[in-house]
């Protein structure tokens, strides 16, 4: 059992990963062995090189473990290590779990049942609604839902669960005291309130982007398996799902239309092997879990047999389709003129079966 | 010897008369000039002695006060150097001092004594007929801008001898009629019938055109946003006189009225570039000049890449765009210039063009997309009635032959202007989009069905409270097109569509 403190100390030393912190520790269990540990007794250990050594007998005067677990207190932030209880019990199966977990919230949801939900920054409207509904089905079947409160989609999933009352765990690629970006702050908060929020990187850590590969190895270590939504052809919810694959977990994708920049990331991955999402149950069942049965309200074609439309509103709609049609489009092959088709398109708008896209296009719920 | 004569001086978009007194006395020889003049005014020293000797006339070795008057007020311009030369020969008998009287004289003389053409002519034109002057005497070329203005006598000269010869009974001009011009910046001439395809973005200009709504075009590159923008001339109503008038007085003080023009009857459409400066934009400048705001006055400012241009440009806008006009104080004076124009917006939706497109990557970072958008403040947008979001032409329709041509639209618009003129009759306002809120309770009633329309869309589409007039007023415009008394549902279904953006703008912002 390694000293709280050491641990601390070790993940706070640039270069030491996780895999070189597990060597260190066979030689050290107390923060007091290590300071007083001399150049040879690290060189002894493997992967440890004149480099690393110096870096390490550098920054061990530096680094103040005490100063770190009394700042963790104040934000209200638990330090978790892997030796912990509360650990993951997914995450210490991975090759290289990190040592120590810095945490915000309820920390229990770590260890329910998970899946990541992940995607672009840049989502379409489809990649946004699919996100935040799968979310928020797989949430009331409370399974925490894991993302990187990052932009586009990240926020979508962390949303729907919320919308369902949680679990849902944010994995930050900053220090537990910095809110990255900005502008979610408000959904970070509710997370800490209805999940968790966890980092492994010490406080104060800026949001580097070397940091994010980091980050999204935890993301998928959690979880049982990881959804890709939508993602372009090189994004780093790819990298994500490279990394549950080693990891030896679930890669899910959501297909969207072919024409659509933002689902080539996801077709590749289905083509090479990724399972394909139409809803949760595809999720639920290779978890074996106990499936959704009533899927009948969010049958599109249902949808609108209930709510009326005129012939002439029909006409149009069937003209639109899945994927983006520009309003141009529909004036041509309706024969129809702008402003007709203008006040149908608002009035199709008004019934919700239809989304306006900027850009002058328009796409069916 | 004394004499003296009437000149004309231009402040701000108007002109007045100047005195131009000359005395002659023995004493040393010299040739001083009173009178606020500018370094132009009073180099025209230099220019009236070398052009009297050269037209063979005798320039006095006495001494020579001239003085412009009103005194207080400065003169700029090379326009003085005729009266000031008409003045010495009056004053030594050359040519008879009487004749001069009631006649207004300008122009600028070269050293052989040709007469060249000036800057300003129609308002001087003007101010002449309103003091009930006989006539006024212009530089040849400038003639016919004179003689736009009827009920004074214009007389054209080429030179100082002929001046001379007009006041001798010597010689006689010809009758000038003043041919039409049309704007000198819209050499373009196009049709929106050569533009294929783009039918719901045509709809949206016209309905702009028929209620004089600023607009704004958001689209990726290559969707033809600048083609159809510098059309948009070719379908407005055409201008009335008046408007014709107050046009060609800013071009005529800008000196863009070029060789022989007179009165502009085309619209004018400015599109200046996104490194325009403050000055260039509203005008100004140590002697005040109108900027392209009023160069657009009664046409078409057309802004590309509105995000592009720098913030502090873009805010100045909001005057003009409030009060129709703009008022530029500098040091020594204080002018208002007409700005009335209708603005014209066009930009991508983020830096590289393809920000949610469905068909291409967008390469931006989210914050650039922020920053991009934000350039445009909330009460730039405030002041724009419509959004057009615009997706580039597909091929198909670049085969489609038939399109609406520009005169069958401008029509439309012409009719729906018309029924606007006679619903404000009296309340000194032209256009929908100058109704103030209680004119719109007044004229864009809704029924019960339109009410519940309009209810419905606020909840459904998060419309924000401002986006309800300009929603009213357009709808407006598209009754007065449809030649409808009231608003019906339809018109408000299609006006609805214009404001489609606005969450866009709002989702970036927050």
């Amino acid at each position: 059992m390694a000293e709280l403190e050491l641990l601390v100390a070790l993940n706070m030393i640039p270069y030491l990963g996780p895999v070189r912190i597990r060597g260190l520790l066979n030689c050290f269990k107390t923060y007091h062995d290590f300071m007083n540990a001399t150049r040879n007794t690290f060189l002894e250990v493997p992967g440890i090189n004149q480099k690393i050594c110096n870096v390490i007998l550098e920054s061990r005067k530096k680094v103040n473990p005490f100063e770190e677990i009394k700042k963790a207190a104040e934000l209200g932030a638990k330090i978790i290590t892997f030796e912990d209880k509360e650990y993951p019990r997914l995450l210490i199966e991975i090759y290289d779990p990190p040592p120590v977990l810095y945490a915000l919230g309820e920390v229990s949801v770590l260890n329910q049942e998970s899946i990541a939900i992940v995607g672009t920054r840049k989502p379409t409207s489809y990649g946004r609604k699919i996100a935040e509904q799968m979310a928020e089905e797989l949430a009331e079947f409370n399974i925490n839902v894991v993302s990187g409160l990052a932009r586009g989609i990240d926020s979508y999933a962390h949303r729907g669960a919320l919308k369902a009352g949680g679990p849902t765990t944010a994995v930050l690629g900053c220090g537990i005291d910095i809110v990255y970006p900005p502008e979610n702050y408000e959904i970070m908060k509710e997370i800490i309130k209805a999940g968790c929020v966890v980092t492994s990187f010490p406080i104060g850590t800026r949001p580097l982007s070397s940091n994010f590969p980091a980050r999204n190895r935890i993301i998928s270590g959690i979880s049982r398996g990881t959804v890709v939504v939508e993602a372009a052809e090189k994004s780093g919810s790819l990298i994500t799902a490279d990394f549950a694959l080693e990891q030896g977990r679930e890669v899910f994708a959501v297909p969207g239309s072919i024409f659509s920049p933002y689902s080539r990331g996801t077709h590749k991955l289905i083509k090479q092997g990724a399972k394909l999402v139409e809803n949760v149950n595809d999720i639920l069942e290779e978890l074996n879990l106990k499936k959704k049965t009533d899927f009948s309200m969010e049958n599109g074609s249902d949808i609108t047999s209930i709510i009326s439309t005129t012939q002439e509103e029909n006409e149009v709609l069937n003209l639109i389709d899945y994927h983006p049609v520009s309003i141009e489009l529909l004036v041509q092959k309706t024969g129809k003129s702008p402003q007709e088709i203008n006040a149908i398109i608002t009035r199709l708008q008004l019934k919700d079966l239809i989304v306006f896209l900027p850009g002058g296009y328009v796409i069916k719920v | 010897m004394l004499a003296s004569l009437k000149s004309c001086a231009i402040y701000g978009l108007d002109s007045f008369l100047v005195d131009v007194e000359v005395y002659i006395s023995s004493g040393l020889p010299a040739f001083e000039i009173v009178g606020l003049p500018d370094t132009a005014v009073r180099e025209s020293r230099e220019r009236v002695r070398a052009a009297i000797k050269n037209q063979n006339f005798d320039f006095p070795i006495k001494r020579i006060t001239l003085n412009l008057a009103p005194a207080d007020i400065k003169k700029e311009g090379p326009h003085f150097d005729l009266p000031i030369a008409l003045g010495i020969l009056a004053a030594t008998e050359q040519v008879p001092a009487s004749a001069l009287q009631g006649y207004s004289i300008v122009g600028e003389l070269s050293l052989d004594g040709r007469v060249r053409p000036v800057n300003g002519i129609l308002p001087m034109a003007i101010e002449v007929k309103q003091k009930g002057l006989k006539g006024i005497v212009v530089p040849f070329e400038n003639a016919e801008e004179a003689a736009v203005i009827k009920g004074i006598e214009v007389i054209g000269v080429k030179s100082l001898q002929e001046a001379v010869g007009f006041f001798k009974g010597e010689f006689k001009p010809d009758d000038i009629i003043p041919e039409v011009m049309d704007t000198v910046t819209t050499e373009f001439e196009g049709d929106f019938s050569e533009v294929k395809g783009q039918e719901v973005l045509k709809r949206a200009l016209e309905i702009a055109a028929a209620g004089h709504h600023n607009l704004i075009m958001v689209g990726p590159p290559g969707s033809g946003k600048t083609m159809i923008a510098r059309r948009i001339p070719t379908i407005l109503p055409s201008m009335t006189f008046e408007e014709s008038l107050e046009l060609t007085k800013i071009y005529s003080i800008a000196g863009l009225l070029s060789g022989r023009s007179s009165l502009i009857k085309k619209r004018p459409f400015r599109a200046p570039h996104h490194s325009i400066t403050p000055v260039g934009l509203v005008g100004g400048g140590r002697i005040p000049k109108p900027g392209e705001v009023s160069l657009a006055h009664h046409g078409v400012l057309f802004l590309d890449e509105l995000p592009e241009f720098s913030k502090e440009i873009l805010e100045l806008l909001r005057e003009p765009l409030e009060e129709g006009k703009i008022t530029i104080s500098r040091m020594n004076a204080t002018v208002t210039y007409p700005a009335s124009f209708m603005l014209v917006g066009a930009m991508n939706p983020c830096p590289c063009g393809y920000f949610q497109d469905p068909f291409h990557e967008c390469s931006c970072p989210p914050h650039k997309v922020h920053n991009y958008l934000s350039k445009i403040s909330g009460p730039l947008l405030d002041r724009i009635d419509m959004q057009v979001g615009v997706s580039p032409v597909a091929f198909s329709d670049l085969e489609k032959a038939n399109s609406m041509d520009s005169a069958t639209i401008k029509k439309r618009v012409e009719l729906a202007r018309a029924v606007q003129l006679e619903r404000y009759k009296g309340l000194n306002i032209f256009y929908n989009s100058q109704l103030t809120p209680a004119l719109i309770n007044k004229y864009c009633k809704l029924g019960r069905a339109e009410k519940l329309l309009m209810k419905e869309a606020f909840q459904r589409l998060k419309l924000s409270a401002r986006a309800y007039n300009r929603i009213l007023k357009v709808a407006r415009t598209i009754a007065d097109l449809d030649q409808s008394e009231n608003i019906k549902e339809r018109h408000l279904a299609e006006a609805l569509q214009f404001r489609n953006l606005d969450r866009y703008f709002q989702n970036i912002r927050t």
